[in-house]
């Protein structure tokens, strides 16, 4: 069985400013929305304490929220969590240090209602932690992009480098764009996702960027943005297929992970997607946008590899 | 051309080897066991206590399928495993007999636990189960916070009392000796008498910086703790607080807590299986506190003693031997005027306990020892309210200067528990909650399906596209996920690396990425076919050129994958660990085991004309 047979190469360069007019759009819609809707950020980041019940038939919502809203909080959220029977209830970060007690009081509260609600789980992180963890999460992110371009600098060239980060990093703003948009929950559980897509779809450029530093050298005549084209259509087959398996593994994550890793998985969903394109029309045409040359990718030849010219068939 | 020397099928077949043993343990489950540990500071659990136990479930015909002692720390468990749930009851009813035989005042804890049900052989090994955190089996997890500034404001408070007392003893008048903040202000009249306290702090209290300055005519002394000492103040707040904590978690019968410092000033508190939070943060919260008093030994108590009463002003307590004794109500000294307590050597080289008193419980010691010379003095631990003695040594002669060793009749071992106990008794600065996770255990076990499902269905699925898409090398792709799903589970095992959710995730995940490698390698091969290679010369060709790129690509994984580990705590963490496990596995599986299935199904064969590549 094959996909991807391409005669010839596909001319992506050659429509590189529609590809990058495309993406630009999504970046600045992404952005837009971080800025004016913001992150629905779970508990570990705002501080503040998770109760998850579970109720033996479909559980009264509105039941729930009157008994919570007698224990005297104003601002906290009821929701099915995963079936009609699990609640989750989230109240505030409390100044009162015994925030920590405030399962038990909720819980006993409802078992006036109901007896047989059972207590799945309680998380409860101080607001302290919550701005560490906030600010380590950004310290990884800085720390992975840093790592990233430094070691493609080193393995290739800073254009390419550059060019890889921008692209990969735009997959991730994308991502973020997503959850203010939707309101999706940021949880600990999704910068990791949105950290290992990073790691993973720089992988993508890496592979392009292989082939085209190969192809530099085995077709010596061909200008750089046909190499690319010949790079990127010689990859993609791999490219497709690869994230392909990735998302089949992901889907399943989606499909029976669960409501707790349900926001994990669909972040590497988007991140896998907007992977795809980003590595095939947006990372190298930035890397020839900002002047790539045959030369900066040539001139740390250590040995010769003396390979016969080789065409698509 | 396609062969690999022996050696390195060797290679392969032991990864292999190893894999199946460190994988194995996780198949058999667990089997019900009983676990006896000790609710006393002062009760130490110990070999003797093994064969206490079995000879207690021998006398009553109870077989037990295995019994284990392990030490952990200063923490003593003897486990015993047991057949069915039905004789864990009785085994547990028994031995809670043998060993309380006092319901009222238990001193051990006899709790129903579960351990692997691998065989003997494989525990011989080392092979465990993987560790599961306490979001797959249910349990509570903490994190305390310590609060360093009052530990300081402490030692400050006691210091300046010393800085009191060492003026004095040398005769040196200062106009007034305070704390202010983290600092301890002294104002001196004149030059001469601030140079002779500046000699004086320097040679006496080491702890102390002292700088000078001038504010209206008067020399103002300002002494602060040493860098060092305010380390050693901090880190002796938290290994306190930690064996504090490590006691009174002893009390919960909890089956394997963990208690670890994280950071310079938190502690990790982690209770599997323990549902009860309000009764687990009552005891955590709890204060032990620890007194000085005196024995009375005169005659008239001694005859009270054996006739069973206790006279007005005395109070009889135990030793941990069951020795009654009275003391005086009158206390002495509290916990708080005791700042160490370390084991060690006299000086006739015989184990002893050194006691170190801040300034004013120094001053009341010298004057109690200075009356009472001859008489006995004992240190009283109160845990939930009951008093017992830990040592009562008789007091030789005058002790001043706030160092106080206690010796005779103790051997090392003894030194140290006592040492310990007395460092243990209460928590050296306040603690707070500032994260708490509870898991009840149907959620654990949901989360297990799930995590368990999604792999499985994910693996299938790619198995199943794979083989179609690949033919053969898409079912030598998929051998190789299998050796990599193996190789990371035995890792995990190996390395009892903490299993979360998240890690089950990651598990997922990194089979998803980790199928990369085998693509690139087909594709290539493909290409090379394509390009006119001889089958041969493809699968050679197509493993060394992809090589580079799978390095690549794994690097670049990993660089995300280390940042996660650095930065990540609690759920980020365990998903960093099993992501980047499963990177360094995924690249030895697809590149060397892979290439050796390859190898040896086509690598004999001279004359292949096709490869079965889809």
């Amino acid at each position: 069985m094959e996909f991807f047979h391409f005669r010839k190469p596909i001319p992506f360069m050659r429509h590189r400013l529609i590809f990058n007019l495309i993406s630009l759009v999504f970046f600045l819609l992404a952005i837009f929305f971080i800025a004016t809707r913001g992150f629905h950020f779970s508990i570990e980041f705002t501080g503040g304490t998770v109760v998850e019940v579970t109720y033996p038939e479909a559980a009264p919502l509105d039941q729930v929220r009157g008994a919570v809203s007698d224990l005297g909080y104003t601002d906290f959220q009821v929701q099915n969590f995963g079936t009609s029977r699990d609640v989750l209830i989230r109240l505030p970060a409390s100044a009162d240090q015994n925030a920590a007690e405030q399962s038990q009081q909720v819980l006993s509260e409802l078992q006036k209602a109901q007896p047989q609600v059972e207590l799945r789980r309680v998380e409860f992180v101080g607001p302290q932690i919550g701005k560490e963890l906030a600010y380590d999460g950004l310290l990884a992110l800085l720390f992975v992009a840093v790592g990233i371009v430094i070691y493609l600098a080193v393995r290739f060239e800073w254009k390419f480098a550059l060019a890889g980060m921008i692209a990969n990093l735009h997959d991730v703003v994308i991502i973020l764009g997503f959850f203010a948009f939707f309101q999706w929950e940021f949880s600990l559980a999704v910068l990791a996702g949105v950290l290992a897509v990073l790691g993973y779809s720089v992988n993508e450029s890496v592979i392009i960027m292989d082939r085209i530093r190969e192809n530099f050298r085995k077709h010596r005549k061909m200008s750089v943005a046909e190499t690319i084209d010949l790079s990127v259509t010689q990859t993609m087959s791999r490219t497709v297929i690869t994230h392909g398996s990735t998302q089949m593994m992901v889907l399943s994550i989606l499909i029976f992970g669960g409501p707790t890793l349900h926001y994990f998985a669909l972040a590497l969903t988007i991140g896998i997607w907007f992977g795809i394109y980003s590595s095939i029309f947006v990372a190298a045409g930035l890397a020839l946008a900002l002047g790539a040359k045959r030369e900066d990718m040539l001139r740390p030849v250590k040995k010769d590899d003396e390979v016969p010219g080789e065409e698509l068939a | 051309m396609n062969r690999y020397p022996l050696w390195k099928y060797l290679v392969v077949a032991v990864a292999l080897l190893i894999g199946l043993i460190y994988t194995l343990p996780n198949f058999f489950g667990e089997s019900p066991a009983v676990q006896v540990s000790s609710v006393k500071s002062t009760v130490r659990v110990d070999a003797d206590t093994l064969q206490r136990a079995e000879r207690a479930l021998a006398a009553a015909d109870i077989p037990h399928t295995g019994a284990q002692f392990d030490q952990l720390g200063p923490v003593g468990t003897v486990r015993l495993r047991l057949a069915n749930t039905d004789l864990q009851l009785q085994a547990r009813d028994i031995l809670e007999r043998a060993f309380n035989p006092d319901p009222a005042d238990p001193s051990y804890v006899v709790a129903l636990n579960l351990l692997p049900a691998s065989p003997s052989w494989l525990t011989a090994l080392g092979a465990k189960p993987m560790y599961l955190g306490l979001d797959l089996r249910g349990g509570v997890h903490f994190l305390l916070q310590i609060d360093m500034a009052g530990a300081l404001a402490t030692r400050y408070d006691t210091m300046a009392s010393d800085v009191r007392t060492t003026l004095r003893n040398a005769n040196i008048q200062a106009e007034s000796i305070e704390r202010v903040g983290n600092s301890i202000r002294i104002v001196a009249s004149n030059d001469a008498t601030a140079a002779r306290i500046n000699d004086a702090l320097r040679s006496q209290l080491t702890d102390l910086q002292v700088s000078s300055g001038n504010e209206g005519g008067q020399i103002v002394l300002s002494a602060q703790l040493t860098q060092l000492a305010i380390r050693t103040v901090q880190e002796n707040a938290v290994k306190q607080n930690m064996s504090t904590l490590h006691n009174r978690i002893n009390e919960l019968g909890v089956a394997e807590p963990v208690i670890q410092q994280q950071g310079a000033d938190r502690i990790v508190v982690q209770l599997p299986g323990v549902q009860d939070v309000a009764r687990a943060k009552e005891i955590l919260g709890r204060t032990a506190t620890l007194q000085v008093r005196l024995v009375d030994d005169s005659p008239g108590a001694q005859s009270a003693l054996a006739g069973g009463t206790v006279p007005f002003g005395l109070e009889r307590y135990e030793d941990s031997d069951g020795r009654p004794l009275l003391l005086r109500r009158q206390v002495i000294l509290t916990g708080e005027n005791l700042q160490d307590a370390q084991a060690g050597f006299d000086d006739n080289q015989q184990p002893a306990v050194h006691l170190t008193l801040d300034g004013k419980g120094s001053r009341i010691f010298r004057d109690v020892t200075r009356d009472n010379i001859g008489k006995r003095m004992a240190i009283v631990l109160f845990e939930r309210g009951v008093g017992e003695v830990v040592t009562a040594p008789v007091i030789r002669g005058e002790i001043g200067g706030g160092r106080v060793q206690i010796s005779g009749s103790m051997n090392t071992t003894e030194a140290n528990d006592i040492a310990l106990l007395l460092r243990a008794g209460s928590l050296a600065a306040p603690m707070e909650i500032v994260e708490e996770r509870t898991v009840g255990p149907s959620l654990g076990a949901d989360n297990i399906r799930q995590g368990f499902n999604a792999t499985m269905w994910g693996f299938i699925a790619i198995a199943i596209f794979m083989i179609a898409y690949y033919t053969l090398f898409g079912v030598f792709s998929t051998i190789g996920l299998a050796f990599n799903l193996l190789l990371l589970i035995a890792l995990l095992s190996m390395l009892q690396a903490t299993l979360t959710l998240p890690g089950l995730a990651a598990v997922a995940l990194t089979l998803g990425m980790a199928i990369d490698a085998n693509v690139l390698i087909n594709e290539r091969i493909r290409e090379e076919l394509r390009a006119g290679r001889s089958p041969q010369q493809a699968i050679a060709e197509g493993f060394d050129r992809a090589w580079a790129t799978i390095l690549d690509s794994n690097v670049t994984s990993l660089i995300a994958g280390i940042a996660l580990l650095a930065f990540g705590s609690g759920p980020v963490r365990g998903f960093a660990v099993v992501h980047c496990l499963g990177i360094l596995t995924s690249m030895f599986s697809a590149v060397v085991g892979v290439r050796a299935i390859t190898n040896l199904w086509y690598g004999r064969k001279r004359k292949l004309t096709k490869l079965s590549i889809g």
